[in-house]
């Protein structure tokens, strides 16, 4: 099988600080790659490396486009990025503010994606805004509001509908839990592998909450000081860590 | 005034201006930047159509300037005089005699000819800035052709008012591939765009000039459930009995009694000219003002 992403070799430097580097990993369809690492890592700078919002100093990142097969992101026009953006891949903010128009309602956030890639008939556009926002639990009533409106965990909510209405083959998270109440992640995190597994999504999430990889990924990826210092199964890596940075994670976070 | 160049603009000035209009009809719908000037009068006055009037104007030129459809506002009487002033060219209110006519909100009833240009004054040139404030954004959406989110104002349109409710400055795409704003002519008046005469938009403040060519096909924004129409007060004019113009509602008194007449006064006083009388005009007085 073709991997739907093949990373090789990615670096990114700020001046002469390292954001990441030496970064390699397949990603195959269906499959969920946790990032895990703590603050300062970089982590979300290889995860804007490989979406296509940060060019990367070094590298690839080759997706199995549907027309023409595996292609390298970072050296395609960036039209054909941008295209990729808004059809096959999906990017989940950290922030759903910066995510969401938030001077626009929730069925047109939802909607903007369709009507992105040509959808131009109202009833449909709404009928699946409508439907999507039952899908993340949001009332139908609510299709009207704007997202400031709405709580946190609903704006979070709202923003994954938004990115997953036209069927991304690849979605990009970074920390989709975080910043809400622990009560509130944790029912977004339900609602999200409810998502993974209903819809067979491949992505990457990048998160420092080892409570969501275990619940949402598949394989590891262990980051620290811009490194991959592990890489594995996730239930393998978090009950056998073999790295000590790995390992101090772990026990850090259990303890707790 | 005699220290003045021919309208008002220095001759390098007005061919800064004229090399961005020519590039803008190259373009039809594109934004082309240009070094706006200070004019004698404020930003809200139309000085982007004022400054692409002077680079227009030749000496042999009849001017004529609107606001609203009226030729007698303030503002298209102080630019009329303006370029009486400046330039020293003819003005006429009738719409048929003016080689270039200035306009603000509207386009004339009377279809142009291929001889005659149109410029109009323009507030806000970018039409996506409604929803995406920065403008380098904004410039890759249209270098792209990413006009999505140009549905997404008709959709919200739709979803708050039951219809699109957009009834000015009303997004069209021109000739299959810039998304372009009219200017806030009434969206009755987009249908005219595709006209024999050429047509030049002046954003002062804004610093940006495009233009549509003659003959250049618009199609005004839609949904295929939500077409587009080209409406308006569904009467004919009280006093030239007109019912294909677009017509401005009048209060009479306080009983609430109210007549519609067109919005282009030189197409209603045509009109009557020709003795056409409607509801509330009569011949005599016609006659009478004539
Ligand atoms: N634009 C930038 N310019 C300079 N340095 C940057 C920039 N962005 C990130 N960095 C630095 O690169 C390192 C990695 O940052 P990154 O945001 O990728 O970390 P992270 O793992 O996502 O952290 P967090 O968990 O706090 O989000 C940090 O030291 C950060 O200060
Ligand atoms: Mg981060
Ligand atoms: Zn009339």
């Amino acid at each position: 099988m073709t991997p739907l992403l093949q990373v090789q070799g990615i670096r990114k430097t700020y001046g002469s600080f390292v954001g990441c580097t030496d970064v390699s990993f397949d990603l195959y369809p269906g499959e969920v790659m946790g990032i895990v690492g703590e603050s300062g890592s970089g982590k979300s700078t290889l995860l804007n490396c490989l979406a296509g919002h940060l060019p990367p100093d070094q590298g690839e990142v080759v997706f199995d486009t549907l027309a023409d097969g595996p292609v390298d992101t970072v050296t395609m026009s960036e039209p054909e990025r941008r295209m990729l953006s808004r059809t096959d891949w999906a990017f989940v903010h950290q922030h759903a503010r910066d995510g969401l128009r938030m001077s626009v309602s929730a069925g047109g956030n939802i909607g903007e994606r369709l009507m992105a890639v040509g959808d131009r008939h109202y009833g449909n556009i709404r009928e699946r805004a409508i439907d999507w926002l039952g899908r993340v639990e949001i009332k139908e009533d609510r299709v009207d509001d704007r997202p400031s409106a709405f709580s946190g965990g609903m704006q979070q909510r709202l923003q994954i509908a938004r990115n997953l209405v036209t069927g991304p083959r690849l979605v990009f998270m970074d920390e989709p839990t975080g910043g809400l109440d622990v009560s509130v992640q944790a029912r977004l995190l339900d609602l999200l592998r409810g998502l993974v597994r209903e819809m067979g999504l491949s992505a990457i999430i990048v998160t420092h909450d080892l409570a969501v990889v275990r619940l949402l990924a598949d394989r590891l990826m262990v980051m620290k000081d811009g490194h991959v210092v592990e890489t594995g199964l996730t239930d393998q890596v978090l009950d056998d860590p073999q790295h000590a940075y790995t390992q101090l994670l772990v026990s850090s976070v259990l303890q707790v | 005034m005699s220290d003045y160049n021919f309208a008002y603009l220095d001759e390098q000035t007005k061919r800064m201006i004229r090399r961005a209009i020519l590039k803008g009809l190259a373009i039809p719908g594109y934004q082309v930047p240009f070094a706006s000037r200070e004019m004698p009068m404020p930003y809200g006055w139309g000085t982007g159509g004022v400054q692409v009037s002077a680079a227009t104007l030749t000496p042999d030129d009849t001017f004529k300037v609107i606001d609203q459809g009226a030729d007698d506002t303030t503002n298209a009487v102080s630019i009329r005089k303006f370029f009486e002033r400046t330039a020293n060219v003819a003005t006429t209110e009738e719409t048929d005699k003016a080689d270039v006519i200035q306009t603000r909100h509207r386009i004339p009833e009377a279809v142009l000819r291929e001889d005659q240009i149109l410029v109009y004054q323009v507030p806000i040139p970018e039409p996506l800035r409604f929803l995406e404030p920065r403008e380098t954004e904004t410039r890759k959406m249209h270098a792209l052709e990413e006009y999505g989110l140009m549905h997404v104002k008709l959709y919200e349109d739709i979803s708050q008012h039951g219809a699109i409710s957009t009834s000015y400055a009303y997004p069209v795409k021109v000739e299959g591939r810039y998304v372009m704003d009219p200017s806030p002519i009434p969206k009755f008046d987009n249908p005219k765009m595709d006209m024999p005469a050429i047509q030049l938009f002046g954003a002062g403040r804004e610093q940006r000039i495009y233009a549509v060519p003659p003959y250049t096909k618009i199609v005004s924004l839609d949904f295929e459930d939500y077409p587009f129409e080209a409406s308006k007060a569904d009467h004919a004019c009280d006093l030239c009995a007109a019912k294909d113009s677009y017509l401005d509602e009048v209060i009479l008194d306080d009983q609430g009694n109210r007549m519609f007449v067109c919005s282009d006064t030189d197409y209603c006083r045509s009109r009557r000219a020709a003795g056409h009388v409607g509801r509330l005009g009569t011949k005599n007085q016609l006659e009478a003002s004539a």
